[in-house]
């Protein structure tokens, strides 16, 4: 919350992550049973100022008592969350009630209202009381709920009456009058803003001592998608509601700018919207919102300006603002006037270039800087070097002198480089030397191009669980060779764990584990700092021996027997398994359209690739991240309009269906056809549950009694000539932006073939109707787990998968010898229809599981070990 | 509440709070322990199964003369309220003597007979005499798992032990309480289910039964089991509208004092406080010499921070008289009167701030 808005007032924030309905990955979370991270929803909340945390379990897959009770429990044991008040939330009494007996402080409860009569409000009120808790109260009764002003005001003055009336304390009662979507072209709603200030300030005139709450993103509703006019209305709206006695409101603060910085024109068509100044407000807010669509004016003559000052500033400038348009002419001058006065080209970098990077270095390793930004920034950097080299090679000089030499590589067998190419760009940026050895690199040619090359360290990426092994293998080979220089490890299902436990102990040099891109610079200037490295190489061993030593204390976790855990199997109800498919077979996609797919993104991980951490689309006004989130989306849209328009990608994919049967924890397909016979053997949990859970196996999910299965596989192609072309124009930021926007696509196609079979080609779903975001929330029927992942770790069943659906001739993907697929954006996974059917993540087995599955997968033990091993204690 | 009969002894304590400061009682454990007393005197001839020796609450039934010698003395020390001897009558500690069945009998005859020695003295100067019923916190807690591999255990849940408290009010009451005082709270929760059982007992009997509140701290920094601060735990209580709220138990007065301080400025209620006879030696016995005590609580009376003055663990009939005559003559605590502002707690105190 900015100062500017409510200065003289003291407005309190309610956190919101900790809500099901509110927040995908909290409700993904307690689906799950996680709720060890759930937990840690709260206390992020909680760090990050949050001063009351909002719980809501309504959900329908839940047993919201059950779930409001065992959270509640588990935060009230973390004293660092704990020490904030709880807001109960819920529709539902009783889970309001279970949640009052389980919260030792004073809490909020969320809310209670007229709606059902006054008798069962006041019995609500009266337990409360006593159970000593605040109270949200509705402007909600037995008609319904308040929307002009006389009916909020009527409504709460009447709640208050009867509140005072059994002596409820008049400072324990908020008001929630309602906040409803104004400028919708209906002309009933243009009060609705209006009405409820003047009921705000009439509420608190009448009624002493309460507090009036809202949701504030219900107001701008009709401007969705438009971030800057949504902000302009939520801050101008704050700007007269506080003083008209708004005190709380659960809202992301981020959603809000400082009323003063707010484009005068601007605030001045939301002020007249809210305030009904004009009977023609809504259609001119409508008419400047377009405007305001994408870049603003204000930032466009701004960015006219610099073109006006010195050139060094200037260079600075575009480094820092990451703007290349002009950066080739700029370097060109620059070098021009050094010669002039008898200066060397490299001056040009050792100067100005390494002044503006510099101050980019200390803005990212600071805070106010994202990976985006710094990433277009290196472009910048390139662009212009690469203008310098002709001339600083006619002089037949050296470069600068690089801080340092890192060779990098995606190890064998894995294909994804997007965040090993971020590491390389922050590293370049921050003045080492580079050299990118790309994908599936083995380690003999590491080596090899770490001794030709002399390099100072040698930093390895991987994504699927196999590059692990071969992460070890890599640096047992560094050790056999006798080498000595650190080793970087990083990438998705890398951590500091398996590298202690693994990594480190097979090499003597130094091992870090490196956990994004952000540390990368850190890391290596220590490791390279003649005064640095001896403490920091000491701290960090002295770090995973202690992982270690944890570890061995901790004896693994609490296994069941797999015997016991079998007899703890997840008991599906087959009266409810699906019909068979009513299209079965095989089904090939050459070319899926590709603006269909665009509409089924889920972009919260596109952020996460750069960095940015947020839930997508309140990432966009986050207070930290935003600015940085918008810039980033904003060229995601222009590119993506490119790809679609000028056909740069091709979305490809199979799909099929095929007679199942369970048997044990096997699933076998085509079971009455000796010929055809294909056994899918799956794994099952191993840890003890607790609260009555299941020991899950996704074999669960299948008849023994005859069943169907089904899998895919899809894929983007075409990617290779366009990041050939960014890779020619020094582009790193676009080339990234490519490949991650390429993952999006195949995501999205999983996603859409995922609905097309359930609505159609299985057709077990044919009414289906749901928009995006509940597709992202998964809110459907049925799973498609993949390969490799937490349900079915085993990436050795793709080859099996692939085989069924002919995925290389049908969908033109292959596997390499890890089973990571090409081309790199593509998805493949298994189709369960069973309404039960869940994900869940296998976790920890134990060796007598590890040998029942070698003797079903029929495979050695060592082979099924290999495998397995991230799943072995 | 509106529907209730106010209780009488909530105004007549109020009004003798507003002249002077009140003398509440001190220790029955030690006192009790300085009788020598065998098992056979605690067990009676009730035929339990179990040991009784160390059974303190049972006495009502099989000694009725000790706890009433004790009452006595400590009335005749100066004290106005009579506590009564009942902290471990409920049903989840007499478990441990095989005596749940007789937690009625135990509360409604230590109540009885509280009841008649402060009648009696009473009528002897005309000055009146409160009993309160006591109730301990039990040896379980709602807010805390004791399986540390799974923090959201429970032993018990709050529905069990709001019956507990019930049953054990209800018996405190009908043998003649004034008051029911939740004292030694460990565990915010489980005072608040204590609050909630009064509640149901007042619609029960349709009649108020005013509350006292005493929360223990367990470290130095101001905190009970549960995590509280003294004011988030009075911000989680305060629904219960007590007739005081204090401190008891744990340390000393010497320890108490910052957090008594805090406690007086925010309470808009009487404040009692009555702390252990200093802290335990190296034999685990309190040595803290009355006078001592009392020019230790004594400061607080001249501070202006208390309404209500006793001891808990060690303090004897010795250390009440030494402090009655300490506090004789001296103003009484001026209740706070804070604004109506809305004040919610979590482990820490968080004030809505207008």
């Amino acid at each position: 919350m900015t100062d500017t808005i409510n200065s003289g007032s003291r407005f309190v924030n309610v956190g919101e992550r900790t809500n099901v309905t509110g927040s995908a990955a909290f409700k993904k979370l307690i689906l799950a049973g996680d709720y060890a991270k759930a937990v840690d929803v709260a206390r992020q909340q909680v760090e990050n100022g949050a001063q009351v945390i909002d719980v809501n379990m309504d959900e329908g897959l839940l047993d919201a008592v059950e779930a409001m009770t065992t959270y509640l429990k588990l935060i009230a044991a973390e004293p660092d969350i704990a020490r904030v008040p709880v807001m109960i939330d819920s529709s539902k009494w009783e889970v309001i009630e279970a949640g009052l007996k389980c919260v030792s402080g004073k809490p909020i409860v969320n809310s209670i209202s007229m709606k059902e009569g006054e008798e069962a409000f006041l019995h609500h009120a009266r337990l409360c009381m006593d159970y000593g808790a605040a109270v949200v109260v509705m402007a909600f009764d037995e008609k319904g709920q308040a929307d002009t002003r006389e009916r909020k005001v009527e409504i709460c003055c009447r709640a208050y009456d009867l509140l005072m009336g059994i002596g409820f304390p008049p400072e324990d009662v908020i008001f929630d009058p309602n906040v409803f979507a104004v400028a919708t072209g209906i002309e009933e709603h243009d009060r609705y803003a209006l009405d409820f200030i003047e009921a705000t300030r009439e509420i608190k005139e009448r009624c002493p001592h309460v507090h009036i709450s809202g949701g504030l993103s219900n107001l701008s509703f009709s401007f969705r998608g438009n971030e800057t006019v949504r902000r302009a209305m939520h801050s101008v709206f704050l700007y007269h509601a506080i003083p008209a006695g708004m005190d709380m409101a659960i809202v992301n603060a981020g959603q809000l700018d400082i009323y003063d910085q707010i484009d005068p024109v601007l605030r001045e068509a939301c002020e007249d919207v809210l305030l009904m100044r004009h009977p023609d407000a809504t259609e001119r807010l409508i008419a400047l919102a377009e405007s305001f669509k994408g870049r603003d004016k204000a930032a466009e003559k701004a960015a006219e300006e610099w073109r006006g000052w010195d050139v060094v500033r200037r260079l600075e400038h575009a480094l820092v603002k990451g703007l290349d348009q002009h950066i080739v002419e700029d370097t060109e001058e620059a070098r021009a006037a050094i010669a002039a006065r008898g200066g060397r080209p490299i001056e040009v970098i050792e100067g100005p270039l390494m002044e503006g990077m510099n101050t980019v270095g200390d803005l990212f390793g600071s805070g106010k800087m994202f990976l985006p930004q710094v990433v277009k920034s290196a472009r910048v950097m390139k662009k212009a070097v690469a203008h310098l080299i002709p001339y600083i090679e006619a002089e037949k000089e050296a470069g600068a002198k690089a801080k340092g030499r890192i060779v990098m590589a995606t190890v064998k067998g894995d294909v994804h480089d997007i965040g090993k190419n971020i590491v390389g760009v922050v590293l370049q940026c921050n003045g080492y030397e580079v050299i990118d050895l790309g994908v599936m690199v083995p380690w003999a040619t590491i080596l090899d191009v770490a001794q030709k090359e002399q390099a100072d360290i040698i930093g390895l990426s991987g994504l699927i669980t196999p590059s692990l092994d071969e992460m070890v293998t890599v640096a047992e080979e560094m050790q056999r060779a006798g080498m000595t220089i650190p080793l970087l490890i990083g990438g998705a299902t890398t951590s500091k764990v398996h590298t202690a436990l693994r990594i480190d102990p097979a090499y003597d040099g130094p091992v870090v584990h490196v956990l994004d891109a952000s540390r990368a610079v850190g890391v290596a200037s220590q490791l390279l700092s003649d005064t640095q490295a001896e403490g920091f190489i000491a701290a960090t061993a002295a770090d995973y021996q202690h992982v270690r030593e944890a570890r061995a204390g901790k004896g693994g976790s609490k296994l069941l027997s797999l015997e016991d855990a079998r007899a703890n199997a997840f008991v599906a109800e087959f009266a409810h398994k699906p019909a068979p498919p009513a299209q079965p077979g095989l089904h090939v996609f050459p070319e899926w359209n590709l603006a269909d797919l665009v509409e089924c993104f889920d972009w919260t991980p596109f952020f996460r690739a750069w960095e940015l951490a947020g839930t997508y689309p309140a990432i966009l006004d986050d207070a930290v991240v935003g600015e940085s989130a918008r810039s980033l989306h904003a060229d995601a849209l222009a590119m993506l309009e490119r790809i679609v328009s000028e056909k740069w990608l091709t979305a490809k994919g199979v799909c099929g269906f095929w007679p199942a049967a369970r048997h044990g924890d096997d699933v076998v397909l085509h079971p009455d056809d000796d010929e055809q016979m294909v056994r899918l053997p799956f794994l099952r949990q191993q840890f003890a549950k607790s609260r009555g859970r299941a020991n899950f196996c996704l074999a669960d999910f299948i008849d023994p009694a005859g069943d169907w299965l089904g899998g895919f596989a899809v894929g983007i192609h075409g990617i290779e000539p366009h990041l050939a072309r960014f890779q020619a124009a020094h582009d790193d930021y676009s080339d990234i932006l490519l490949k991650a926007l390429a993952d999006r696509f195949a995501e999205a196609f999983a996603e859409r073939l995922h609905q097309h079979v359930r609505t159609t080609l299985w057709g077990y779903a044919p009414g289906e109707q749901l928009t995006n975001e509940a597709l992202i929330r998964e809110e459907y029927r049925g799973i498609r787990p993949a390969p490799g992942y937490p349900a079915c770790p085993d990436h050795s069943l793709k080859p099996i998968l692939f085989d069924l659906l002919d995925a290389p001739g049908n969908a033109g993907i292959v596997l390499t010898e890890s089973q990571a697929m090409l081309p790199t954006a593509a998805v493949s996974g298994f189709y369960f229809a069973h309404p039960d059917s869940q994900y869940f993540g296998v976790a920890t087995i134990g060796r007598d599981q590890l040998a029942d599955y070698a003797t079903r997968r029929g495979v050695d033990l060592a082979v099924a070990e290999r495998w397995l091993r991230p799943n072995l204690d | 509440m509106t529907d209730l009969i106010p209780s009488a002894a909530r105004a007549a304590l109020l009004q003798q709070a507003a002249q002077r400061i009140l003398i509440t009682d001190g220790a029955f454990g030690t006192e009790i322990q300085n009788r020598k007393l065998t098992e056979a005197d605690y067990a009676g001839n009730l035929g339990l199964t179990h040991d009784q020796k160390g059974n303190n609450d049972i006495l009502a039934l099989t000694r009725p003369d000790v706890p009433e010698a004790i009452h006595r003395a400590y009335f005749q020390a100066g004290a106005d309220i009579a506590e009564t001897n009942t902290f471990s009558a409920n049903r989840i500690s007499q478990a441990d003597y095989g005596a749940e069945h007789l937690v009625r009998d135990i509360n409604v005859e230590s109540a009885r007979l509280a009841r008649r020695v402060a009648d009696e003295f009473a009528a002897a100067d005309g000055r009146p005499r409160f009993v309160a019923g006591a109730i301990g916190p039990t040896n379980k807690t709602l807010s805390l798992s004791p399986d540390v591999n799974d923090p959201g255990y429970r032993e018990i849940d709050w529905d069990f032990l709001v019956e507990v408290y019930r049953e054990q009010a209800e018996a405190l009451v009908e043998g003649g309480a004034d008051f029911i005082l939740v004292e030694t709270v460990f565990d915010t929760l489980n005072c608040k289910a204590a609050i909630m059982a009064v509640k149901k007992l007042e619609r029960q009997l349709g009649r108020e039964v005013p509350i006292m509140l005493s929360m223990t701290l367990t470290d130095l920094s101001g905190r009970n089991l549960s995590g509280h601060t003294v004011e988030a735990f009075w911000y989680a209580v305060r629904h219960a509208r007590p007739v005081t709220v204090g401190l008891n138990c744990s340390f000393g007065a010497t320890q108490l004092r910052p957090h008594v301080k805090a406690l007086a400025e925010i309470a808009d209620t009487l404040i009692m406080i009555y702390p252990n006879a200093g802290l335990p030696n190296e034999l685990g016995q309190y040595d803290e010499e009355p006078d001592t005590t009392a020019g230790l609580v004594g400061e607080w009376a001249v501070a202006g921070q208390v309404n209500v003055l006793g001891g808990c663990c060690g303090s004897t009939p010795a250390h009440i008289a030494a402090m009655a005559r300490k506090v004789a003559g001296l103003a009484p605590r001026q209740t706070a009167r804070p604004e109506p502002l809305t004040r919610l707690a979590g482990l820490e105190p968080f004030v809505m701030i207008k």
